[in-house]
């Protein structure tokens, strides 16, 4: 496919919330007029200059941003080649990414008087945001979580009531994060005069891609000053993993349009792209589900399949419409990673480093692990180490006792 | 362009009464089984059908409609397999509409204007996709009209005067208005809640307005039609099919049977109704 190269990355989407063919409001009439009120919201946000004011304080001192942009120096060492860099969004409140968002969304609801939350969550990190955030706004809170991830991801399920949330285990489809999401829009449709949709990732209907992309912005937005610092430069390269894709489009989009910047997304390649996985770029195609056109793992009939990844974060049949666009106009490349390579690479920072990641960011290492031995040692290269792995800790000791027995 | 669905409620109109108006899910709980009941609701006095198509993600629809649909996949129904079922009831039906429900992406994926061609053949007369507001109608709206199916829009509790008239404005055949905030089966539907923007919806359009979600018994079906050109019933049916399967899943000598004859009960509430003003 040809396709002409835009004057810049960064202006879409347009005003129906495409980027390309990808986006859009694909959802059911219950929820338009509300979905019109919250671009109307949002955007009156965005020129509110005590909007920003306010997050700004709360992202300083409730979140602790920024976060630090740190070298790793044995990670370096021992992979030869790359300067690499991680970008700290594990030390954020709450131990990820997810909370950027949160704390933007829930200051839209706020602004609107909804009063009632609902969030969606696969490896429960952007569940445990939601209900922090609600805690601290003294908020109702909900979160649907897929039975299988209530599971595998206990540690974030006692943390997440503990703060006040009531947790809906999701019994219908595969159980995983995609059945949340079914089940989250249907709570949206019954209880839509007093409900808000606080939305995990850079999918959905317009302008939830774009509102969450803008939240998470802050993430590459924060890279370039600090590396701007340390090495009075611009990075060489970016790396982050990618389920729905909002830590790697946090970081990406503020350097779209700095050219020399080579950028690498990391899909969920679970089993292998044979097999059972999750990576709807390299294995999907362009369809509708979940209010958005975008890259979707499906049959021949347009039924969606079973995602599969160790890790729960990852495991969704989608990605967010701007990558799809990002992807096709060969702006970003997008990889993946294996189960077996994300748990190796799990084992390798913990031990290098002293920094157990979440096994999210642990695909995007262990493609630093094949990138970074291939590129000069003056190139610079960003990882966004989007999770901390406390809460895979059950799960991965688990795994390897399983293995060494 | 006239389609069955325009004769059809201009028939009814004349004759003064409600539709009654049937949904069920094409292939549940096998295509055979599915065609013979399909085949029994206009015989026991259903004036319109819906026809479900089967989706993974149904994600407006309560636990009775997901589970028919995950019945209907898992016995191999796919968007193909339903426009055969529909060539098969024409063999001995060319007046009762079939209306197809449901989600767009096996449309998309099956080819939007490939699509339209083999359903206006099949003998299709609308189409009903939840996933497409007014702001999509470039998708499939606009060519469904131009290939000669109606586009059937739903209205909502929430669709106010300001937004009513785009939604309005590319519907045709009749507007389903959506009696309650929610999933299919989920809450009742009150004649109080009905009557007020059934009456707001007829200012702005002289297509009929029929009502669903959440209509299960006849004398709810009487009530409901005695305010609306029609009243649609799908989960109750649904239950009633799901009933009648054994515990596998699979059909039964009664299975057709339980359909038909809470169709017809329904028909008879709906029957007994005092056609609204206008």
């Amino acid at each position: 496919m040809n396709i002409a190269k835009p004057n810049s990355y960064r202006s879409g989407p347009d005003e129906r919330g495409h980027f390309g063919i990808f986006g859009g409001r694909f959802v059911a009439e219950t929820l338009m007029p509300l979905i019109l009120d919250l671009e109307k919201a949002y955007t009156a946000a965005k020129a509110d200059p005590a909007f920003q004011a306010e997050m700004n304080g709360y992202l300083k001192n409730y979140v602790g941003r920024p976060s630090p942009l740190y070298f790793a120096e044995r990670l370096t060492e021992h992979l030869g080649g790359a300067k690499i860099y991680l970008k700290r969004e594990e030390l954020n409140h709450t131990g990820s990414h997810k909370v950027n968002n949160v704390l933007g969304q829930i200051m839209l609801a706020r602004r609107m008087g909804k009063k009632r939350i609902i969030a969606e969550t696969g490896a429960g990190q952007h569940g445990v945001a939601t209900a922090t955030l609600c805690a601290r706004f003294g908020l109702e809170c909900i979160v649907y979580m897929g039975a299988v991830d209530v599971e595998r991801q206990q540690p974030n399920v006692i943390r997440m009531e503990m703060l006040g949330a009531t947790v809906m285990p999701v019994q219908s489809g595969t159980r995983t994060l995609k059945d949340a999401m079914n089940e989250a829009l249907r709570d949206w449709v019954t209880n839509v005069h007093n409900t808000f949709y606080c939305i995990g990732t850079v999918a959905g209907p317009h302008p939830y891609p774009t509102l969450v992309r803008d939240f998470q912005s802050i993430i590459g937005n924060e890279t370039k000053v600090q590396m701007q610092e340390i090495e009075g430069r611009l990075p060489d390269s970016l790396v982050a993993c990618i389920g729905g894709g909002s830590n790697a489009m946090g970081l990406f989009h503020p350097f779209l349009d700095d050219s020399t910047v080579e950028i690498f997304g990391v899909e969920a390649a679970g089993h292998g792209l044979t097999q059972l996985h999750a990576a709807s770029i390299a294995g999907g195609r362009p369809g509708v589900l979940h209010g958005n056109r975008t890259y979707l793992l499906m049959d021949a009939d347009g039924q969606i399949t079973d995602a599969h990844s160790i890790s729960a974060g990852l495991d969704y049949p989608g990605i967010g419409p701007e990558h799809s666009w990002l992807h096709e106009i060969g702006r970003v490349n997008y990889l993946s990673a294996t189960d077996d390579e994300a748990l190796a690479a799990f084992q390798l920072l913990s031990k290098l480093e002293g920094i157990i990641p979440a096994l999210e960011p642990a695909h995007a290492i262990a493609k630093v692990m094949e990138l970074a031995p291939k590129r000069a040692r003056d190139h610079l290269m960003v990882v966004n180490l989007s999770g901390r792995g406390d809460k895979d800790v059950p799960q991965v000791g688990d795994i390897l006792k399983g293995k060494s027995k | 362009m006239t389609t069955r669905i325009d004769t059809r409620f201009a028939e009814l109109k004349k004759a003064g009464r409600s539709a009654f108006v049937t949904f069920v899910m094409a292939g549940d709980p096998d295509p055979a089984t599915s065609l013979e009941i399909i085949k029994a609701l206009p015989k026991a006095g259903a004036d319109v059908i819906e026809l479900g198509m089967p989706f993974t993600d149904p994600m407006a629809d309560g636990p009775s409609i997901q589970a028919a649909g995950l019945r209907a996949l898992k016995v191999g129904m796919t968007l193909k397999k339903t426009l055969d079922l529909v060539r098969g009831f024409r063999k001995d039906d060319n007046a009762t509409p079939i209306v197809l429900m449901g989600y767009y992406n096996p449309i998309y994926i099956y080819g939007v204007d490939k699509f339209l061609v083999d359903a206006k053949a099949a003998g299709i007369d609308g189409l009903i996709i939840v996933d497409l507001p007014p702001e999509e109608d470039d998708e499939l709206c606009l060519p469904a009209m131009k290939a000669g199916l109606n586009f059937i829009r739903l209205a909502t509790p929430t669709t106010d005067d300001r937004r009513l008239p785009a939604v309005l404005a590319n519907t045709s055949g009749f507007v389903y208005y959506v009696a309650i905030t929610g999933i299919t089966g989920a809450a009742a539907a009150s004649v109080t809640a009905v009557s007020e923007p059934v009456a707001r919806i007829k200012r702005h359009t002289k297509l009929p307005v029929c009502v669903g979600f959440g209509i299960r018994t006849p004398e709810n079906a009487r009530a409901i039609a005695s305010h609306a050109d029609g009243a649609v019933v799908g989960t109750a049916l649904i239950d009633a099919l799901k009933n009648s399967l054994d515990a596998e899943g699979r059909a039964t000598a009664k299975t057709v049977n339980a359909v038909a004859e809470l169709t017809a009960a329904l028909a008879q509430g709906v029957k007994g109704a005092q056609q609204a003003a206008g």
